[in-house]
């Protein structure tokens, strides 16, 4: 791991990096004279500290402005999922297990977010009403909370899911080059992912059927119009210029069907579309 | 030393390829036997001044980065061919759809980097399968648990290497269905082992993520062929 090789990367672009950073470089280096003695998990929050007080800006496609822009989703999650384990009979006691990692998962993104964020972090109560959500998103769904409607419950959760890997996804080229931090944030990208398939093996469980995979088949698979603004453009047949329903199958001499397609790849949202999904919730 | 005069053997045939497709070549006939032996003997005395090695090295910067995916996708594509070729014993009909969906996905993520790579990508590699035992459900799904933690640990270790918006940007659209396939499997071995604390950090709650340098040697023990990535940090 190799700090400096951001910090150098940094100054090709920044001519005056090392005076903004100027004394704290010189601290990173007394940091890193502790040698392989400092855990590798420390460093992302000193570093972040660093580029938090050299540049201290909050809009995104900066390092402070996508990172808190990750701990406004991982509150909102954290959240969610806390809120749930608190609702006695919401939850079947099969299901109770992997909750319980899911949110313990969650409230970890932000204790680390917001470690790495320092005091420009923002602050939970900033978010819906001092901190409160609105689990309804304006009356556009159900009170499962409050009625216990379990499947409700799992389809919000799948929404989240799904739709928070598609913004640390559309949010790693705002990062792009920096090994702590996008390499922190490819590091939770994969996590929601892993939850994401198994909110949907939980699905399939409850419904009895196959359906939904626990990858994405097409725009929206969920069996929820609800949140079809959620999985818009998951059905993208075109990547790296190639329609890959043009490709064949060597294995089978056939093309890849739509459905393989599409299921192969999740597809990023930007900030700019994120947004709109999650403000009614109560994310600012 | 006779694999790398079978490789000059090719080199000798095929002159007007770049290095890459003889090694290629080199890697589909390896193992040809007799008919081997007999090249081998009719132009070792033209054997080539250069000592071309058997390991192939994924190259440096992106192209670097992307064929270094490209090798595991290609491993991971051949192993869940054989998975499906030869399903284990007691294998629902639920699961083999799964593992052809699976298959399916990770030869397009092959055929993808291999077209996007063009004359830049390294060539088809040998694999060896020897130490999974394909009727046997426990060492199938362990195999293919391994292959997805791996390859999530891999993307997630290179992406920052990456220079090229679009082409991180690819490698996230892919990571994320490894991730999906990694939980899937998990699932299947012990459910709701999904994320547990062997790949999720406990306190941070953050996915594992390798250097090349660490990957590699995991992936060695299903390759014929040897892999390098000195290119790569």
């Amino acid at each position: 791991m190799n700090i400096f090789s951001i910090i150098e990367e940094l100054e090709k672009v920044d001519p005056e990096l090392n005076d903004r950073f100027s004394p704290r470089r010189d601290a990173i280096k007394s940091l890193t004279s502790y040698g392989s003695k400092v855990a590798l998990a420390a460093l992302p929050f000193a570093l972040g500290s660093l580029f938090n007080k050299a540049y201290g800006q909050t809009t995104v496609g900066d390092v402070t402005g996508t990172l808190n822009f990750a701990l406004k989703l991982e509150y909102l999650e954290a959240a969610f999922y806390n809120t749930a384990l608190n609702t006695p009979g919401l939850i079947p006691a099969a299901d109770l297990a992997a909750f319980q990692t899911i949110a313990a998962h969650e409230n970890a993104h932000v204790t680390f977010l917001k470690g790495v964020l320092g005091a420009n972090a923002v602050a939970q109560t900033s978010q819906g009403t001092a901190g409160v959500y609105d689990w309804t998103a304006g009356n556009t769904l159900p009170n499962y909370f409050v009625t216990k409607d379990y499947n409700t419950f799992l389809v919000v959760a799948n929404a989240f899911e799904d739709t928070g890997v598609r913004a640390y996804k559309g949010q790693a080229p705002n990062i792009i080059g920096n090994q702590i931090v996008l390499t922190a944030a490819l590091n939770i990208h994969s996590v929601e992912a892993r939850h994401a398939a198994h909110i949907r093996t939980i699905r399939r469980k409850i419904n009895g059927t196959a359906l939904p995979k626990s990858w994405i088949t097409g725009a929206n698979d969920t069996g929820s119009t609800a949140i079809n603004a959620n999985f818009a453009g998951e059905d993208n047949l075109i990547q790296a210029g190639i329609d890959l329903t043009t490709l064949t199958n060597p294995l089978t001499g056939a093309k890849f069907s739509s459905s393989i397609v599409t299921e192969a790849f999740d597809e990023p949202l930007t900030y700019n579309q994120i947004l709109p999904l999650v403000t009614p919730f109560g994310v600012k | 030393m006779e694999d790398l005069q079978n490789d000059d053997v090719l080199i000798e045939d095929k002159s007007t390829l770049d290095v890459r497709m003889q090694r290629r070549s080199f890697l589909r006939y390896a193992g040809a036997g007799a008919a081997g032996i007999g090249l081998l003997a009719a132009a070792s005395c033209k054997k080539h001044n250069d000592d071309v090695s058997a390991t192939i090295d994924v190259g440096s910067g992106d192209i670097g980065v992307l064929n270094y995916a490209y090798a595991l996708e290609q491993l991971e594509a051949a192993f869940y061919t054989q998975v499906v070729a030869t399903p284990f014993t007691g294998i629902t009909s639920a699961e083999l759809t799964a593992f052809t969906e699976i298959r399916d996905h990770e030869i397009l993520h092959r055929e993808l980097f291999k077209a996007a790579l063009g004359t830049s990508a390294i060539p088809a590699l040998s694999v060896n399968f020897s130490s999974i035992n394909f009727a046997d459900r426990a060492s199938v799904t362990g195999a293919a648990k391994a292959f997805e933690d791996t390859g999530v640990s891999a993307y997630n270790g290179a992406g920052y290497l990456l220079t090229n918006p679009t082409y991180l940007t690819l490698a996230g659209k892919i990571v994320s269905v490894e991730a999906r396939h990694a939980a899937f499997i998990r699932d299947l071995i012990s459910y709701n082992s999904f994320a547990d604390s062997t790949v999720v950090n406990n306190t941070t709650a953050l996915d594992l993520s390798r250097k090349p340098s660490e990957v590699l040697p995991i992936v060695a023990v299903y390759l014929n062929t040897s892999i390098s990535a000195n290119q790569l940090p």
